[in-house]
């Protein structure tokens, strides 16, 4: 409510710059109304709420509980008729990921998933999730198959991260992963990607390139462990809770950064007894698959791209251009006061910064 | 007795060598990392940060990578006006930034336009000054805005990579600059352009795995270390000594990721044939 509030009193206070020294600030507004209009304020509100109910630390160790509903039991109970597919065609099948295809209702698609057991066993057979560059490759095979076909895609992703280790290097694990940034964002077909437990750094950057991105209520999407990030920037393992907080990972965080889409919440029961959230899930994935198969396909294209494309934050000149019109209407050199003071211009830079 | 007398010597000996040290200037010679000989820094400077004894490729600045790179004075910024911010209000990052434009270095990267042998070109060229060159908010909209620009002007965009990867100050904003990157490397080379990736001593992470890896061709300079993980991550995560030259260049190459290893002294001519090939 409060981000929204502020943008509301920027846009305001630009109309009301605009209006009284008579220059032509509507292409800023119009991007702050544009902002105004992704989020939905009823939403916005029940959410801040929700992300009162754990703190992030919390919710990394939820989100890596063993009993936690796993990626391929998501495609379990979604998708229906589903057959697995295997191998990258170029020698290899890694068992860390999952892909086939299958039925979401009455539309086929194609799944694919990280995969992680719930026993050392199972674990063990899925590498713990992390992918090796064949995974990957194997996605990326079977993304273009869907394309092929018309068929969205669909991911579940759930990995700490993709497997560093030295036959992954050799097998050019980094090449892996920018391929499939590279040719995932011109994908014809939509894509879709659910992070259902953690999203770790590239390895799960590269199942996700997708329209929309759903997270989990409790799932987490960092840039590196906050155990890493405590021992690299804090020189101290321990520190990890302080890090979680810092690094803004859990769903919420991440959707008033504009990085996630959709957050599914989670009922309190939901690792003994998935079925009644993972169906709000289909409904939610039915009702954006339905609306982006109507698409234009190159609308639906521009639209993942520029998705990606307005992710960042900075200041540029033009984010001061509300004080150099005033230092030049009012002519003494100095900000002039009132309404554009420099916590409004601060404001506004980090508003604007948005793009 | 004598254990006295030792003590007196070293402690001589110490004294001579610090006042040694100090009647030498800050700079004035380097140490080369690989062969450890003391070599005159003018003469480095002069072979372009290349070690005249054993060939090592040094480090050198943004400043000088320009002069090796492109024709005399042809160098021109773009997109200096983009500024980081502390989104996230990490710990520490405000200062770290305050600190880093004091000094007045811009960024990760320095972007533009210049020429090689006369050929116009859009360039970007990491700067490991800035928070180990790591990729930022600003560092992933320079790199797109670069991409946009050679798609509506046809220019080949050349890119040098140094970096630690994704910066983590920025959280997953930076991590999704990669998917940013590479969908703007994509709708370039889709429009039927060339970009060239030239990686460094040393690139990981974030920026290995995104568009330094995605160039039509790759070239990286001798014994660079290039690589997803960095090695000592890799060596506690198997618990193992990692072979001789892994990540290097040279195993790159043999394992089929990058085309050519080039010596610094020859890039700008590599480089111009290149482009002369592609028809610019």
């Amino acid at each position: 409510m409060e981000y929204t509030n502020k943008i509301k009193k920027t846009i305001k206070s630009l109309e009301q710059i605009s209006r009284t020294k008579g220059v032509d600030l509507n292409q800023e507004i119009n991007s702050l109304e544009k902002k105004l209009s992704k989020v939905q304020p009823e939403k916005y509100t029940e959410w801040q709420e929700q992300k009162k109910g754990h703190t992030p630390w919390e919710r990394v160790k939820i989100a890596r509980t063993l009993e936690r509903p796993k990626p391929q039991d998501y495609i379990e109970y979604l998708i229906k008729d589903f057959i697995p597919l295997h191998g990258d065609r170029l020698g290899h099948d890694d068992n860390a990921i999952l892909g086939g295809i299958g039925y979401l209702k009455d539309i086929p698609v194609t799944a694919i998933s990280t995969r992680r057991g719930k026993e050392l066993r199972g674990n063990m057979d899925a590498n713990f999730g992390m992918p090796h560059p064949e995974g990957y490759r194997k996605a990326l095979r079977l993304a273009r198959q869907a394309e092929k076909f018309k068929r969205p895609v669909i991911f579940f992703v759930d990995t700490p991260g993709a497997y560093c280790g030295i036959g992954a290097e050799e097998r050019g694990i980094s090449e892996a992963i920018a391929r499939n940034l590279f040719e995932l964002s011109d994908l014809n077909v939509p894509t879709f990607t659910v992070i259902t437990g953690e999203g770790g750094s590239g390895g799960a950057l590269a199942l996700s390139v997708s329209n929309k991105l759903y997270m989990m209520e409790n799932s987490i999407l960092s840039v590196i462990s906050p155990e890493g990030c405590a021992s690299i920037l804090f020189k101290d393992a321990s520190k990890a809770e302080q890090a979680a907080e810092s690094l803004k990972l859990t769903a919420y965080d991440l959707f008033e950064l504009g990085i996630v889409d959709e957050i599914q919440k989670e009922a309190e029961d939901f690792d003994t007894n998935p079925q009644p959230t993972l169906e709000e899930l289909e409904k939610m994935l039915y009702n954006d698959i339905f609306h982006y198969s109507f698409m234009d396909e190159q609308k639906m294209k521009n639209q993942r791209y520029n998705k990606y494309r307005s992710i960042g934050f900075f200041e540029t000149d033009k984010n001061q251009l509300p004080e150099k019109i005033l230092n030049g209407a009012s002519g003494n050199g100095k900000a002039s006061g009132g309404e554009a003071g420099t916590g409004f211009l601060k404001e506004l830079a980090r508003l604007l910064g948005l793009k | 007795m004598s254990g006295k007398i030792q003590h007196i010597i070293q402690n001589f000996l110490k004294t001579r060598k610090e006042r040694f040290q100090a009647s030498v200037p800050d700079n004035l010679f380097i140490q080369c990392p690989s062969c450890k000989k003391m070599i005159y820094k003018k003469k480095i400077d002069k072979n372009h940060g290349i070690c005249p004894d054993c060939g090592y490729h040094m480090r050198i600045s943004n400043h000088q990578w320009t002069e090796v790179l492109f024709d005399h004075q042809s160098v021109q910024n773009l997109f200096e006006e983009y500024k980081t911010v502390d989104v996230l209000e990490f710990p520490g990052y405000k200062q770290k930034l305050d600190q880093l434009y004091e000094k007045n270095v811009n960024e990760g990267i320095a972007t533009g336009r210049a020429r090689i042998d006369g050929i116009p070109v859009l360039f970007g060229i990491m700067n490991t000054d800035f928070i180990l060159g790591s990729m930022g908010s600003v560092l992933g909209e320079r790199i797109a805005l670069l991409f946009e620009k050679g798609t509506s002007q046809r220019l080949p965009v050349i890119i040098l990579s140094r970096s630690g990867g994704a910066r983590m100050q920025e959280g997953a904003v930076s991590l999704m600059q990669m998917t940013k990157t590479a969908a703007a490397a994509k709708r370039f080379s889709n429009a039927g352009n060339l970009f060239i990736s030239l990686i460094t001593n040393p690139t990981t992470g974030g920026v290995t795995a995104s568009f330094a890896m995605l160039g039509d061709i790759i070239i990286t300079e001798p014994n660079a270390l290039i690589g997803f993980a960095g090695p000592r991550v890799i060596e506690q995560t198997i618990k193992q000594k990692l072979p001789e030259g892994f990540q290097t260049s040279e195993f790159l190459q043999e394992k089929g990721f990058v085309d050519l290893i080039c010596e610094r002294n020859q890039l700008k001519d590599t480089l111009h044939k290149i482009l002369k090939i592609h028809q610019y």
